[in-house]
């Protein structure tokens, strides 16, 4: 009996063990939610909403106001996933669809590896490749041919909002196309056969079988794209000038809410300054909560449709 | 409905077809000529000195990253020693005793705290290691390093338990080994090649970290004497390097963009190997 | 009769699904018992709750006694891991832990407790193997993996695993379904000489082999316990009509 107590003590103590580890999970969210909140609120009582409306950031005069990271943040990235959704789309397509599946295999690494990348390593690309490139030879083509956009107005200074979208663009297609892959692989093949067999061109098969079934999963992944790109700090903050204005022109130079972030939180001058970075922090937290929840919810939709047959 | 002539349809297919291919060159594109950069700017740039020393001052030759290159190795080490635990057996917790509404909020919490962005984790553990114990620390990246790490392993891990086949559970439970026992055993057993592939991905995530360490590790010119004192990583040392405005400093950085580059395909590479090689 | 298990109105839900109704049979020492029935008639599920696999199972409830050797095997002071020592289990599907040698896979049942010294070990596994009738032919492989042995060979070394641990009952559930026909043949010759030494209570769809191996065979329909009886009588001349229509292959 000494022997069974031991056992049964033995699943118990190892039961909790794992419940413990598994539970502080959700501790560490709600910890670091918490102290976000606890670290803004001298920020917040000392402003309250004109912190995201008014573009006053003065660390010398104690005032605060965050509008251009917000304007930065949200710019850069919904025009980056502009860009990089239909390319993934179509690499992903590529991929599952049309290519022979030896390279559509080749492509799938390839990419899988490149997400792999860091932040820091396309930072360093843009800021000493891309960045003179588009001062020398882009930016001049497009002041001299569409000028009179305010879109492409004024000097070519090479670090810009343009280099920012460029490089989040580049840094969130192997993420969206990854995921991407993997929903339109959980397709049943049966879909597909079914519209071939009716005569359906490949084109056809994929606009009938496999684009309205993948619907919810590839949104998913698109928006979890954008969750990446708000996030998205070293690279950003070495290629966009962090110039906190707000500019029409794409060829200005910007900041967004992790660079500000990156470039002052270290050396934040007075208590109130370190709060409105942090109060910036959690505005980057609260958006990208909303955005990766409602991402997760989709994919996670996507994979309980299919079953464990998508395994 | 009218029926549209095969002709068109096929030329339909045709242009989709185009277009496809021409977006999967477009993205390949890119990322082809920024790893050629890395690979030309690189192998100007490495050599010896890069692995045996520290960063010199600009104009004296050289220089290297051997403190970053330690720096981070000590801070992923610590990370793995502070995470795998947490994500493993939170992982034998989902799949072993997981199965009503606790274990789905405790999934949907790792997924989100996967897409927080990293430089708020290292806000937050400034506020709590930095700030109290005055100062800046190996101590505080690694633990930053391992709060990116865990939801990644645990997750692996689950989906790796998962495929575990409830048979060789049963064989063991009826052999009269004890739950705990059968867990870590048989299960965890089984299924260790799979953990270890997480892993691997686990570390080549946080090796190339920086914007978590920039307020908790902040980086070192030196050899750090203590865990309790600022240290040197090497994605640190690319991005200072690389905001810097001096020519050999930027050779350095892409000496090292070349080395991290090299180390996360590796990684990534023997990940997939393992991954493979199980499945045969 | 030297009544080794008893059943005692047994019964098992499953959430809403009542999936073994009232069911009490006595077994008797160094015999073997064979269950049959048509598929979803509870056969395996009554097996598996008598060395309580069902506790894994979060849905499942199991009612009425199970009595080994004089006490309840759901009694609460009762630890479910010292009543599978007691009763063993062999599987439908061979399951050898993969990771295992053929030597460790016979004392897995020790090496995963943490038990046994070399010495001992040698000679459990040599003696498992032989009431198996596998020494032969592993003896010079001891050390590869279990997996490069065929489907037969698998199974008999789940059994050699399953005595390695010297139970007094063993379960086993379908054992040659997923076999050839000698290596089903092996298996049945092995059930014959293996109830000198244990009890052993057999689920099979097969009634040729119920036939075969069993002395006392129970007929399960509908999560009901129609009949039990001598193997002999129940084939030649059953008491219940539902019996003799799923004997003579009317139903099921």
């Amino acid at each position: 009996m000494v022997n069974s107590d031991k056992h049964r003590n033995g699943d118990a103590l190892f039961k909790g063990i794992a419940q413990f580890f598994a539970l502080s999970i959700i501790a560490i969210l709600l910890l670091m939610t918490y102290r976000m909140v606890a670290e803004s609120m001298p920020s917040i009582r000392a402003f309250g909403v004109s912190f995201i409306s008014g573009s006053n950031w003065d660390a010398v005069q104690g005032q605060f106001a965050a509008l251009p990271y917000l304007y930065g943040s949200v710019v850069s990235s919904l025009l980056a996933l502009l860009l990089a959704a239909p390319l993934s789309l179509g690499c992903a397509l590529f991929i599952t669809e049309l290519a022979p599946k030896r390279l559509g295999v080749a492509i799938a690494t390839l990419v899988e590896l490149l997400a792999a990348i860091p932040s820091v390593i396309y930072g360093l690309w843009g800021i000493m490749v891309m960045v003179p490139w588009l001062q020398s030879t882009v930016q001049p083509f497009l002041i001299e041919h569409f000028g009179f956009i305010p879109l492409f107005s004024g000097a070519p200074y090479g670090v810009s909002m343009l280099a920012a979208v460029f490089i989040l663009m580049i840094m969130i297609i192997p993420i969206i196309t990854s995921i991407t892959k993997e929903v339109l692989l959980a397709v049943p093949q049966s879909q597909k056969e079914a519209a071939l067999a009716l005569g359906a061109t490949r084109w056809e098969m994929i606009r009938i079988a496999v684009l309205p079934y993948g619907r919810s999963g590839m949104l998913g992944a698109v928006i979890l794209g954008l969750g990446r790109a708000i996030g998205e700090t070293m690279a950003v903050t070495m290629v966009i000038g962090n110039t906190p204005q707000i500019s029409l022109s794409l060829l200005a130079p910007a900041y967004t809410m992790p660079s500000v972030i990156a470039n002052e939180f270290a050396e934040a001058s007075s208590k109130l300054h370190s709060a409105a970075l942090m109060e910036i922090g959690l505005i980057l937290l609260v958006v990208t909560l909303i955005v990766n929840s409602l991402a997760r919810l989709l994919l996670w939709s996507v994979s309980r449709k299919l079953g464990g047959g998508a395994k | 409905m009218k029926l549209k002539s095969l002709a068109l349809r096929k030329s339909f297919n045709l242009g989709a077809t185009l277009l496809m291919a021409t977006a999967t060159i477009l993205v390949l594109l890119p990322l082809g000529i920024i790893f050629s950069h890395i690979l030309k700017m690189g192998l100007q740039s490495v050599n010896l000195a890069f692995f045996t020393n520290i960063p010199q001052p600009t104009g004296v030759p050289g220089g290297g990253m051997a403190n970053g290159l330690a720096g981070s190795a000590i801070m992923i080490l610590m990370a793995l020693l502070l995470g795998l635990p947490v994500g493993i057996f939170g992982a034998i917790y989902l799949t072993e005793y997981g199965k009503g509404r606790l274990a789905t909020v405790i999934r949907f919490s790792a997924d989100i705290l996967a897409g927080i962005p990293s430089i708020i984790t290292g806000m937050v553990v400034y506020t709590l290691l930095v700030v109290p114990m005055h100062g800046f620390s190996a101590l505080a990246g690694a633990f930053a390093l391992a709060l990116i790490m865990i939801p990644i392993v645990l997750r692996t891990t689950e989906e790796q338990l998962k495929l575990v086949p409830v048979s060789l559970r049963e064989a063991s439970l009826a052999l009269g080994v004890p739950m705990w026992r059968t867990s870590l055993k048989v299960t965890l057993r089984s299924a260790m090649t799979g953990i270890v592939t997480g892993v691997l991905l686990a570390i080549a995530r946080v090796a190339g970290e920086t914007a978590p360490l920039l307020f908790t590790a902040l980086g070192n010119q030196f050899w750090s004497r203590k865990l309790t004192e600022p240290m040197a990583a090497l994605p640190l040392q690319i991005f200072n390097f690389a905001i810097s405005p001096y020519e050999d400093w930027h050779q350095l950085a892409w000496a090292g963009a070349l080395v991290l580059v090299v180390l996360m395909f590796t990684l990534s590479l023997a990940a997939r190997w393992l991954g493979r090689s199980r499945h045969s | 009769m030297n009544c080794k298990v008893q059943i005692d109105k047994l019964n098992i839900h499953f959430g809403q699904t009542h999936a073994v109704k009232d069911v009490s049979m006595d077994i008797a020492a160094n015999s073997v018992t064979a269950i049959i029935g048509p598929s979803g008639c509870g056969k395996s599920t009554v097996l598996r709750s008598i060395n309580r696999m069902h506790d894994m199972t979060p849905s499942a409830r199991v009612s009425g006694r199970i009595i080994l050797d004089g006490s309840d095997i759901y009694d609460r002071s009762l630890d479910p891991v010292s009543i599978r020592r007691r009763v063993g289990m062999v599987f439908q599907k061979p399951n050898p832990f993969p990771a295992m040698s053929i030597y460790d896979n016979v004392i897995a049942g020790y090496k995963l407790n943490g038990l046994l010294v070399k010495k001992e070990a040698d000679q459990i596994v040599e003696s498992s193997l032989q009431r198996v009738a596998l020494w032969d032919e592993v003896k010079d492989r001891l050390h590869r993996s279990a997996m490069d042995l065929s489907g037969g060979q698998q199974q008999r070394l789940c059994i050699a695993r399953t005595i390695a641990v010297r139970p007094e009952v063993i379960l086993m559930d379908e054992p040659a379904s997923a076999l050839d026909p000698l290596s089903t043949l092996k298996i049945e010759e092995l059930v014959e000489e293996l109830k000198e030494k244990y009890t052993i209570i057999i689920v099979t769809h097969n009634m040729q082999q119920a036939a075969r191996v069993s002395d006392v065979t129970a007929f399960f329909y509908l999560g009901e316990m129609v009949e039990m009886g001598p193997t002999k009588k129940m084939f030649t001349t059953p008491e219940k009509k539902q019996t003799e229509d799923y004997i003579t292959g009317r139903f099921g």
